[in-house]
């Protein structure tokens, strides 16, 4: 068996939204895939169906190598999840919420020792309810590896976490992946996608618009850079286009930005240009372009807008 | 304990009664509150003997000799009043009757009201014989103060009752509509937890509190009212138990569906009341006239509390109230079974 998941055209409707509208990938054993997308793009929904907590319209779906419908039971054993937000027990201790969990699984870890993973075994006697959004997020990707799961499913695990939370969960994921592990985790977060991923599915609107490795969804922008500008009167945006290096220039309300080859030579056509047209810079930044940026020249707009 | 570290049952029902005992607040209402409610009781319907009876007389020409005659009764309490005064205090009940003077008097009083007929009769006695009537005989008196008769005792097992379905209804439904709003029941049903685990661990923790919740309350009735025990505590035990499964059964229906705690709140309450009114908690069932007692004796609280009054105050063996332990038992299967049909564990 070389896939931990198969799904071929899934779809599920909410009353009139097309929540999932045709989505069809692979998930090979040993690796993490990622779903990258907006919110409300339809991530969750795909990855409940996963987690058989959610009935499916149509199209198929096998969870290594089986379906929910002949193996509910067998396939929870094998899963670990975390959901987007998990409200524990307030009363319960740490140590106490996590061998409740491990009570579940025929085999497990034991739970002080996956303590010591998510770096939470001095908080083992507090009250759940007492702990950071971080750390309570790091108790769920415990209860989710206490169970000794095959494959992994994450649902915007470091939303809302400080950096080093966010560094935590990602080392767990790693630790948890060279043992052997599969791991689906969806997330908005482009660095996370990109540092975890092997394989990233870029869904927008219940469609995956792209498939594939970080590395090669930036490549296909054509350039490895963005600049991105402000003046204080539109420019002229034709010009722009045959600056040298310049691969494609998109304007999003004020700000212009520009994908490019090598910054070094663009940025001072660019100057050059622009005190051709006689504006003034009010603003310039450059950064590696990234999976944002894929994703905003698919779509033409942004991942983290709200 | 350490065998019992992965079992699910076991740690769910641990899980609860660690909730229960962290948390004060719960503590009272189970605990203190019943207490509480039975000291105020038994102390406002304390048995004191017969009260005095008020009597007004209206002011008038023999007011005087009639307030005399009155004072020689025994129990009873008179004072003269002028008609307005003698009209409002009757009006307001501080003085069962109103003696108007004259010949022969006038016995002023509302035939609605319980001492009433007492009143008129102690005073009627008392002004018959104050104009030369005489006694054929004097009866002996006897008197009766065994303790079960009183109304501590018929209060107690009721008390008992309505805390067994409360805990049981608010411990197990609120708890799952709980763990439901907030995704934790979500989170459990990813697990290969078996939901008959989970509601298994809700009444077997349920169960461990009952214990305490019964023993406490009787063994302080028994030693502050002295509230008696007739029947086998093993009796006692199964009939509280089997209340308790019934309730949570109930319970579990109550919340089989609701999705928020308000929700939940107001389905709980519309099954309690009735039952808090009309299930003899408080005062007898034979209160409520007869066409409703079909309703009142098919309640399963009315079923349990006949059971427990009948096992404490009058001894009875299971055999004798299988009636009642009957009743309670198809209560609780039967919610039970419907709960689990349409249990949504989202």
């Amino acid at each position: 068996m070389t896939d931990v998941i198969r799904c071929s055209n899934l779809v599920k409707r909410y009353d009139d939204v097309l929540a999932v509208d045709g989505i069809s990938f692979e998930v090979r054993t040993g690796e993490c895939f990622g779903l990258l997308g907006p919110n409300g793009a339809g991530k969750t929904t795909t990855v409940e169906i996963f987690e058989g907590l959610l009935e499916r319209d149509s199209g198929d779906v096998a969870v290594l190598g089986e379906t929910w419908e002949r193996a509910g039971r067998r396939l929870r054993e094998r899963i670990g999840i975390t959901l987007q937000e998990t409200k524990f027990i307030d009363k319960l201790t740490v140590l106490e919420t996590l061998t409740l969990f491990r009570s579940f699984y025929r085999e497990g870890h034991d739970p002080e020792e996956v303590l010591k993973w998510v770096e939470l075994e001095e908080k083992a006697g507090a009250r759940t309810g007492k702990l950071s959004g971080g750390q309570r997020q790091r108790l769920s990707v415990a209860c989710s590896l206490v169970g000794r799961p095959d494959l992994l499913f994450l649902d915007e695990p470091t939303t809302g976490l400080d950096p080093v939370s966010r560094r935590q969960i990602w080392a767990c994921v790693e630790s948890f992946r060279a043992g052997g592990g599969s791991v689906l985790l969806t997330t908005h977060y482009m660095e996370e996608a990109h540092r975890l991923c092997d394989r990233v599915a870029i869904i927008d609107r219940g469609r995956v618009i792209a498939l594939d490795t970080p590395t090669r969804l930036i490549a296909s922008l054509g350039a490895e850079h963005v600049v991105e500008f402000q003046t204080e009167r539109p420019p002229d945006i034709r010009p722009l286009e045959s600056l040298p290096d310049v691969r494609s220039v998109r304007v999003d309300g004020e700000t212009v930005s520009l994908t490019v080859a090598e910054v070094h030579r663009a940025v001072p056509a660019l100057l050059l240009e622009l005190k051709r047209q006689q504006l003034d810079l009010t603003n310039l930044v450059t950064h590696h372009a990234t999976l944002e940026d894929v994703f905003v020249a698919m779509t033409g707009r942004r991942l983290e807008e709200d | 304990m350490r065998l019992l570290r992965y079992v699910p049952v076991w740690q769910i029902s641990l899980t609860k009664i660690r909730e229960l005992v962290r948390e004060p607040e719960a503590l009272f209402w189970v605990f203190v509150f019943p207490i509480l409610l039975a000291l105020a009781l038994g102390i406002a319907f304390r048995s004191s003997g017969p009260e005095e009876i008020a009597i007004g007389v209206q002011t008038g020409d023999a007011a005087a000799e009639i307030e005399r005659a009155l004072q020689r009764a025994e129990g009873v309490r008179s004072v003269v009043l002028d008609p307005d005064e003698a009209r409002e205090r009757l009006r307001t009940g501080r003085v069962a009757l109103v003696v108007i003077p004259g010949d022969p008097p006038t016995y002023w009083y509302d035939p609605t009201r319980q001492e009433s007929e007492a009143s008129r009769r102690v005073v009627d006695d008392a002004l018959q014989r104050e104009a030369g009537r005489t006694d054929v005989f004097v009866a002996e008196t006897q008197e009766m103060t065994e303790k079960g008769s009183r109304y501590i005792d018929f209060l107690i097992p009721g008390l008992l009752g309505m805390n067994i379905m409360g805990t049981g209804m608010w411990g197990i439904g609120f708890y799952i509509v709980t763990a439901r709003q907030n995704k934790l029941l979500k989170r459990l049903v990813a697990t290969p937890m078996r939901r008959s685990e989970f509601l298994l661990g809700q009444i077997f923790g349920r169960l461990f509190l009952l214990v305490f919740e019964v023993g406490i309350l009787v063994l302080l009735a028994n030693l502050i009212f002295d509230v008696p025990v007739r029947g086998s505590l093993v009796t006692l035990g199964f009939v509280s138990v089997l209340g308790a499964m019934t309730f949570a059964g109930m319970g579990l229906l109550v919340a089989s569906r609701a999705k928020t705690v308000e929700g939940v709140s107001g389905l709980m309450n519309l099954v309690l009341m009735p039952m808090w009114i009309l299930s003899g908690v408080f005062f007898s069932t034979s209160r409520f006239p007869e066409v409703m007692q079909p309703v009142v004796q098919a309640l399963p609280l009315t079923a349990l509390n006949d059971a427990l009054r009948e096992v404490m105050l009058d001894g009875a063996s299971l055999f004798s109230i299988l009636d009642e332990v009957a009743l309670t038992a198809v209560w609780g299967v039967a919610t039970f079974v419907v709960a689990l049909l349409v249990f949504r564990w989202r």
